[in-house]
Parts: C-alpha cells; structure tokens; sequence
C-alpha cells in the first residue's frame, strides 16, 4: 500500500522569450521540416538555466527543469522561491491551465485548484447565480452545489445580498463570497496560489483556518504557493524549495524555509568594518527576530543589532541603520538621535533594536549599521551585509500595484 | 509502481484523437448555467430585454427589402419579399453568431481559461446553445410573420422539408461551431484571421443565398454557390417553410459530409491548440 497523491517525473516547461506572432509562421515551418527530418525542434535547446539577469542565447527558456518529486496524501506542502524560480508555472501545470514541455505527473484524486478566487464570476449576475457559475467552473455538479449553498452563504456572510448582483459588492464581500465558494469544492487536492493576499485580516485568517481544516482534518492533500513564510509555516508540514526552475530542497517545512533564507543570506556570517575602532564591534544583524527575510509593505520592521563590548568608554552611544538596494544605492538612514536618545550600554542583552513601518517597494534590501560615541565619532560601521526582501502585497492584504516610487508613506489627508 | 495506480495523467501531448468528449459531459451542468449566464446577462439592465432579441432581424428585414427587394428588384421566388428575406437573416444569423462568437473564444476567455481548468470545448458549445435559445426566439418572430403573410393571402405552403428542421439547426450549429473553432484556433498566434473574420462573414452571406435565391443565380455561378454548404441548408430552410426554393437531397448530403468533416477537424485542433494556449495569448 503507498500513498502517493501526486508524482512528478522529469518535468520541464519552456517558454518562448520576445514576440510571439511575428515571423511565427516561418519558425513554424521550420519546426515543422526539423521534425520531419526526425531532428531536435532548433528553438528548443536543453541546458540553459531559468537566470533572467544573464542573457541566454537562445530565445527560449525553461521556467522548470528537470523537476522530480512525490508528494504524500494528506500532505500540506508549501512551494517557495524567489520570484521566477517556477512556482506559478509548477502551479498551471497541476491545474492543467497549461500543458508541460516534457515530463509527466501523474496522481490521484480529484484536484481543486485556486489560482484565482472568483473566477468566471459575472458582476451583472447575483451573488446566488455567482455561486452556482462559479461552483460549477472549479468543477463541482450542480447537486453538489446545492447541497452545500447554504453553508457557502454562511461563510461568507452574504445572506442578504445574496440576490443582489455581485457589482453592487464590496470588493471584500465579493472576495469572501468567491472564497467560500472554492473552499467547499469536494475534492482530495487543493492547490493554492497566493489568493489570501486578498480581504482584511480577520477573513485571512478565517480562510487560513479552513485551509489548515482542509488539510489536517479531512485528509486532503494540499499545495500552497506563498510568500508569506508565516502562512506556509502554519499550513504546511513539508516545503519544496524551487530555485530557478529547479527542485533545490525538498523536506520539512521549518528546513525549507531556512534553506530559503541561507540561501539569500549567505553572506551574512560576515559583518566587515568600513570605519571606527570597534571599541564596539557589532556582530549581528538580525531582522524580525528570525531567519525569514520576507516583509510585507507597512510591516513593521524589527531590526536588532548586536554588539560585543570591547573597550568602550563612554555609557552610551548613538546607532545608526542604512538601508540599501540590491545595487546598494542607499534608500534610507535612521538615526538614533533623531528620535531623541541615545542608547545605554546594555551589558546584559548587548544589543539594539530599531522598529519602523517598512515603507519600501518590494524588492531586496541589505542592511548596514553602525555606532558613533556620544561626539559622533565612529565607533563601528559595517558594510551592508543583512538582507531582507519585501513582499508583493501590502501588510493590509492588498496586492502591491506597481505603483511610482521608491518608498511609501502615508500622509494625512484631509 | 503499477501505472494502473494513478487516476490521472497530465503528459505534453495528448493523442489528436481524444476528443474529451466524455470529460465534455462531465461538465454539462457548467453548459447550461453558462447559457443561462449569456441569457440573464445580455437584458440586465435593459428596459425591452429579450425584445432585443427582435429587434434586429425586423430591421434588417425591412432595409433588405428596401435595398435589394425596391431598389433593385432582386426576385424572391414568388415570395412575398420581407418573408423571403427574414427566412435567410434568421437562418443566417444563428450561423453567423455561432462563428464569430466562437472565432474569438479564447481571446474573450483567456482569463478564465488561464486560472481554471475545465474541458475548453464547453465555451464554444455554450455559444452555440446560447445562440440557440435567440435564434428560437427570433424563429417565434420569423413564424408570426408568417401566419401573418398565409392569412393575408396563401400565396405558399409548408413542404415536407420542414421535417428536416431539426437537421438544418444542427448542421448550421456545425458548421458555424467548427469553422469558428478553426479559426479560434489560428487566432491565437496568428491574430491577423480575426480581422478578417468579421467581414468575411458578411462576405460569405453574399456568397449564399440569403438575399436571392439559388434560381435566380446565373448558370455559369451556380457552381460556387453549390460548393458553399451554407447554400444547401438556406435553401432547404426555406423550402421547408415557404415551399419555395431549390432543394436536392444530394446537395444536403453533400452539406452534411462537409459539415461533419469541419466540425471532426474543429475539435482536433482546437483542442490541440488549448492545452497551450494560455502561453501565446
């Protein structure tokens, strides 16, 4: 007896780079005459890695490479990466929205897939007819979706508005509604992309909690695409780590994660002096108290530094935090003083801890930081080395829309 | 591990030879809510709602019988001339929807198409059965003008060809099903096609014996008219009803072979085209 819910062998997926369209009809031909002659398709080399800063020569490139895994029944696995290691492409191919290169996945159980809550929903139609459209485009029978309309309504709490066209709305009832919906699909696989970053908190964790429902208590198998290492920490018990195109860590979920962020900081262990006598020498930055480099924006940021006491002669001292872009153009400084005090030596915790509203565009940032003694001498200064990464959506839930700007404020308007 | 142990594959390529058909017939409660979608959604908001729905034919009818009937005197085969005329544009148009709203179905439901998986063929089949409720409609309007026409003076009869009715719908949903998922096919690299769709089909009416019957084409034409399998269901169409027109049970064979060709070849390569369209669109 084996249990394998979902296998995956050997499969790759490649994209055509540039137009589409144009001289497409002579590439097809000659696609066409290079399969007839029994040769390799020419515009399909193997052996070019998914790296979108370094040009490849060819026109094509592979989102996914090679990938191989297993994935147990009633498993809860989160798939993380960096932006463009494969994670998407991974998801539509489960979902069957796009076919793979080469390769197969074969499995068991019927699967549910939420690339997009809402989908097919007609805003000219009533939350009811929604329900029922909806419903049935994931793939449930009409039956099924009577039979559970009811308990569909409850959890989003629409019962009034249940025969009003959708239009009329608010988006966070419009989300609520497509959510529940696709969260009472029947079905032994769930394969979720990053949907929750929608709605306000409290229903976030409404739909947190039926997914982890979902996959502890009712023996579902689940997939989760996420930026959000919180969630992927809570929902699931394994993690695949995807890294440009590849299948780079694959086992328990807390392992996974901290692959994920070794692998971004991996310069960290080195915290070089640029300027001062290290009287204090600072040996640490740590952000948000723990490994996982990703914030959101208007996250509040916890950046602790800390220090060794070597000879130092004053009780006090001023730090300061830079903060820089991947090109390390600086974006951002604070200092101490400008809040007013100075910080004592604290022999016991030897350390000092900065928390402000992360107001950057997402990206990824290093963090240098140093101390000056009370006449603004330096004291320690250490090159940027701490990285961290914001996220795609805004602390409140909504999507990041690639809006002007390096940084975000928000002003009072009146 | 036994293959036999898994319930579902998901390779590159599926065989040109599975049609999904069965996984089509899983879905048909999807079909029919999508219809009832087009149908709620297109008189919303509308205060003559389904009247719309006739609004169209009766004007075309009386421009047509305006231009071609007055103006240039185009015979009708004995017909009083705004029934001869509705008899086409009502044929016609469910052809006609039926291809152009197909021709661009996976450019209007790149979308859906790109976050869910559902067995694609229900789109195109949602429109043709979409198509079929507004063309019964506009038949309701066609059969009013009718009675209307044989109480004011029986100048034509119904012939047995109205029993092929049923035959005629499912040819022209066929046709205009499989030529549109032809197109909708090529349309999504090769954008080009559905520009010339739109004109084409006004084109290819011309080309078919919407505004003048088969009889009063000229000898040396005729051929290109028999060739076009539209032909063969208008005139039928009309017989049927009118009792006036050519009909040939060779030329209906002929149509049916045809459409039948078009709509196997349809499906091919529409769903050869789907699994990756999502990646050219």
């Amino acid at each position: 007896m084996n249990n394998i819910a979902i296998k995956v062998e050997n499969l790759s997926k490649a994209y055509q780079l540039g137009e589409i369209g144009t001289g497409t009809i002579s590439r097809d031909l000659e696609r066409w005459f290079a399969k007839v002659r029994g040769k390799e398709d020419p515009f399909l080399r193997i052996g070019e890695t998914n790296d979108r800063n370094s040009k490849g020569n060819s026109d094509v490139v592979w989102s996914l490479k090679d990938i191989n895994f297993e994935i147990e029944q009633g498993d809860a696995v989160g798939i993380i990466g960096r932006n463009g290691a494969g994670k998407s492409t991974l998801l539509k191919i489960l979902s069957r929205v796009t076919s793979p290169t080469t390769g197969k996945i074969s499995g068991r159980g019927r699967i549910a897939s939420l690339l997009e809550v809402g989908t097919g929903f007609h805003p000219e139609l009533t939350g009811r007819e929604n329900i029922y459209l909806n419903g049935a485009i994931l793939g449930m029978r009409k039956k099924e979706i009577a039979r559970k309309f009811d308990e569909i309504v409850d959890f989003a709490g629409v019962e009034r508005y249940v025969d009003t066209p959708v239009k009329r709305y608010s988006s966070g009832m419009y989300v609520r509604l497509a959510f529940a919906v696709a969260a009472h699909l029947e079905s032994e696989i769930l394969i979720v992309d990053e949907v929750l970053a929608v709605g306000d908190a409290e229903f976030q964790k409404k739909c947190l909690g039926k997914m982890g429902e979902v996959s502890k208590g009712e023996g579902r198998t689940v997939l989760f695409v996420s930026h959000n290492m919180g969630a992927v920490k809570t929902l699931c018990n394994k993690g695949i780590l995807l890294t440009q195109g590849n299948v780079s860590f694959y086992g328990a979920v807390a392992d996974t994660i901290n692959c994920y962020s070794q692998n971004f900081i991996n310069n960290k262990a080195e915290f070089k002096s640029i300027k001062g006598n290290r009287g204090l020498e600072i040996i640490d930055i740590v952000i948000n108290g723990s490994n996982d480099p990703s914030i959101n924006i208007f996250e509040t940021i916890k950046i602790e530094i800390k220090y060794k006491i070597h000879n130092y002669e004053y009780s006090n001292f001023e730090t300061f935090i830079i903060i820089h872009d991947e090109n390390d153009t600086e974006i951002i400084s604070f200092f101490q003083k400008d809040a007013g005090k100075l910080a004592l030596i604290d022999e016991k915790n030897k350390n000092v801890i900065a928390s402000f509203e992360n107001i950057l565009r997402p990206g990824n940032y290093k963090v240098s930081a140093g101390f000056f003694d009370p006449y603004r001498n330096f004291v320690d200064w250490v090159a940027p080395a701490s990285l961290f990464i914001v996220e795609e959506n805004f602390h409140e839930g909504g999507r990041y829309d690639y809006r002007l700007g390096k940084v975000f404020s928000k002003a009072i308007w009146s | 591990m036994h293959k036999s142990d898994f319930q579902w594959e998901i390779e590159p390529a599926n065989s040109l030879l599975d049609l999904k058909l069965k996984d089509t017939w899983e879905y048909r409660d999807l079909l029919m809510l999508l219809v009832r979608r087009d149908f709620v959604s297109f008189y919303k908001q509308t205060i003559l709602g389904p009247l719309w729905f006739f609004i169209q034919p009766l004007l075309t009818t009386i421009m047509f019988t305006f231009v071609f009937g007055r103006l240039a005197g185009i015979s009708t085969d004995g017909l009083p001339q705004p029934l001869f005329y509705m008899a086409g544009i009502t044929a016609w148009n469910y052809f006609a929807e039926c291809l152009t709203k197909t021709s661009t179905v996976f450019k209007d439901n790149a979308n859906i198409f790109g976050k869910v998986y559902f067995p694609r063929l229900i789109m195109p089949l949602s429109i043709v059965v979409s198509n079929l409720v507004r063309f019964a409609v506009q038949l309701v309007l066609f059969l009013a003008v009718m009675v209307f026409y044989y109480v004011k003076d029986a100048s034509f009869q119904p012939t047995f060809a109205l029993a092929l009715f049923p035959l005629i719908v499912l040819l022209m949903a066929a046709q205009g099903l499989g030529l549109g998922m032809i197109i909708s096919a090529m349309t999504t690299k090769y954008r080009d096609l559905a520009f010339l769709v739109t004109f084409g089909v006004q084109l290819l009416m011309y080309a078919t014996t919407v505004i003048y019957p088969l009889s009063a084409a000229p000898q040396n034409l005729k051929w290109v008219l028999e060739i076009n399998p539209m032909t063969a269901i208008i005139e039928t169409f009309r017989y049927g009803f009118l009792g006036a027109g050519t009909f040939s049970w060779v030329s209906l064979g002929y149509t049916t072979l045809v459409t039948g060709g078009v709509l196997i070849f349809g499906i091919v390569i529409f769903n050869k085209v789907e699994k990756n369209f999502v990646d050219t669109v």
